[in-house]
């Protein structure tokens, strides 16, 4: 019978022939992904109580990225203590303050497709990128997966999403995403698997893919998927680890879909979110001119090494404005050293660029670059709900990395396109 | 009552989500309603629209409401990493399409086993999702901790008797 990427990894993790849509099934989960702010520290306690150990020690990845480095004395204790917890209960996949956990963990070879995996943070459906079916859980229920190595869930249906065409020169993924928050809303999938397809994707390279999946989050959806090919495959032998039969993980076209939405990115515009919501989103055109004191660029969504690329794109040769302050946090320390060596990080420090630690830093509020009452900022993260960048009554707009670099450049919200003298994109 | 879309942000804002639960919950929701933390009462239901806790995975979303003594809440819909938390900690959450009939200040019985909500203040029922079995015996026993810690010893106490 036909089935989803999605039915067919739920139903092998499930050790089940096949599973129906809507059904409640328990899966054993393959991989556990937990950070500094949601993972040890929160669970640490409870399972000591319970008496209880995690169950499979090999099968967690722990990563550190949301205080670090510590920037007061709670951080640095809530970093304590989880160093000491990854010593106490074994966990050898511990990586302390090496970049942003959806980045590092397929950096480092954790992801294939198939896998079942759990992750301690919402942006777990970046993930689905490596044909893996990931979905964000909470502490409580990490608790119940790390003492028993299983969870229950609702086997949710797939909304296809068939990218056709290439993209324009100064248009990126990020794009793609903010127009679909703005064309499904951020409840638009209610909580079933969005699955990326067509040509436009199999163009992007594996750190694109990562922002569609990144930001289905964003569309409410449980995960992310997109199915692998030669180019998955590539990356995931580079990071070390054997990719296995990428033709058992597709999904059937005769398999039953909640929609499929079709979705010609060849005239798509830059995108820009206004205040304080995703689905927001509009042709930059539409915002032209609006005024910024910040530039951000940073998170899990926009901070990777093609995003560094596309703003090094527009910011080579030129320098930020005076009065804006233009903040980069690359996504992880290979990242930062990639970026180093292939000239890019030169050109976004000689334009003015302030390098920032590799960490979820501003874009959730608590690390360097918040923001001041009344204050404005651009920023190449995936959310700017109110007050969530920093100081309640400041404003935060989203946009890709060439946007973002743009209105560093002008000091005003403008089409990155006309900063963008060659023509050619980040996937040229 | 809230409309719709109300956020993990709005919640269990960042500002405090390092510090004690208490202080966190005296701050949900300040960004739509500053007055909400101040005047709610145990036993009260949040009513929401669409997308009630969209957002983040951070657990605290819930467990602000439940330290301010929400007994449930009742939404059109839910973020979905929203609604498996609450009801891992033992928060009834309800999905329920017709809630939006209701007003502020109605007395409103939650039966979320049933899939039924009485408004005693209007005289009216709405249908709602009923909540499996399973999941409301967990919310019964306090949550997913609670319900593993029983779990555990009840097996540690057949393991003893053989």
């Amino acid at each position: 019978m036909a089935a989803t990427l999605a039915q067919k990894i739920i139903a092998r993790a499930a050790s089940r022939d096949r599973v129906a849509h809507g059904e409640i099934v328990t899966c054993s989960v393959d991989l556990v992904m937990m950070h500094d702010l949601s993972g040890p520290r929160r669970v640490g306690p409870v399972l000591e109580r319970l008496g209880i150990g995690v169950w499979d020690s090999e099968k967690v990845v722990l990563i550190t990225d949301h205080l670090v480095p510590a920037t007061d004395v709670a951080s640095a204790g809530i970093l304590d203590m989880t160093r000491k917890w990854a010593a106490e209960q074994g966990i050898e996949n511990f990586y302390d303050m090496q970049g942003i956990c959806h980045v590092v963990l397929p950096e480092r070879g954790h992801l294939k497709p198939g896998l079942f995996v759990v992750g301690g943070d919402s942006h777990s459906t970046t993930g689905g990128a490596f044909g893996c079916f990931m979905f964000g859980i909470g502490s409580t229920e990490m608790v119940g997966v790390l003492a028993t190595g299983e969870i229950w869930i609702k086997v949710p249906e797939t909304i296809l999403i068939n990218c056709s065409n290439a993209l324009a020169a100064g248009v990126s993924a990020k794009d793609m995403m903010l127009a679909l928050c703005a064309r499904l809303g951020m409840g638009g999938s209610e909580y079933q698997a969005v699955q990326f397809t067509g040509d436009a994707v199999a163009a992007m390279p594996m750190t694109e893919r990562m922002t569609l999946t990144n930001m289905a989050a964003e569309l409410g959806a449980q995960a992310g998927l997109i199915a692998a090919d030669d180019t998955t495959a590539k990356y995931i032998r580079e990071a070390g680890t054997d990719p296995g039969d990428i033709d058992r993980w597709q999904g059937d076209e005769e398999a039953e879909y909640r929609a499929v939405h079709d979705f010609d990115v060849s005239d798509l515009e830059p995108q820009v979110a206004l205040p304080h919501s995703p689905a927001t989103a509009r042709p930059v055109s539409e915002v032209q001119g609006t005024a910024i004191q910040q530039a951000y660029i940073g998170a899990c969504t926009g901070a990777k090494l093609v995003d560094l690329r596309m703003a090094a794109e527009v910011l080579k040769g030129r320098r930020v404005a005076d009065g804006i302050r233009l903040l980069v946090a690359p996504a992880s320390t290979r990242t930062t050293a990639a970026a180093a060596a292939d000239g890019t990080l030169q050109i976004l420090t000689e334009a003015g660029a302030i390098l920032l630690p590799s960490g979820c830093g501003a874009c959730y509020g608590l690390g360097a670059g918040v923001l001041a009452e009344g204050e404005t900022c651009i920023s190449s993260t995936a959310r700017n709900f109110r007050g969530r960048m920093g100081a309640a009554s400041s404003t935060v707009f989203l946009g890709s990395p060439y946007t973002v670099a743009a209105a560093a450049v002008t000091g005003t919200i403008c089409d990155p396109r006309e900063l963008l003298v060659e023509g050619k994109g980040a996937h040229g | 009552m809230f409309g719709d879309d109300i956020d993990t942000d709005a919640l269990a804002p960042g500002l405090y989500i390092k510090g004690p639960l208490e202080e966190l919950a005296r701050h949900c929701l300040e960004a739509v309603d500053p007055a909400f933390a101040s005047g709610v009462a145990a036993g009260d239901v949040v009513v929401g629209g669409h997308n009630f806790g969209l957002g983040s995975s951070r657990e605290q979303a819930a467990q602000a409401l439940k330290t301010l003594g929400i007994e449930a809440v009742v939404a059109s819909s839910f973020g979905g990493i929203f609604y498996r938390n609450a009801l891992n900690l033992g928060l009834v959450v309800v999905v329920c399409p017709a809630i939006c009939a209701v007003r502020p200040g109605d007395i409103l019985t939650v039966d979320a086993r049933a899939g039924r909500i009485e408004n005693q203040t209007q005289n009216e029922s709405y249908d709602c999702e009923p909540l499996p079995d399973h999941l409301m015996s967990m919310i019964e026993d306090g949550g997913l901790i609670p319900h593993l810690e029983r779990k555990l010893a009840s097996e540690r106490k057949i393991g003893g008797t053989t």
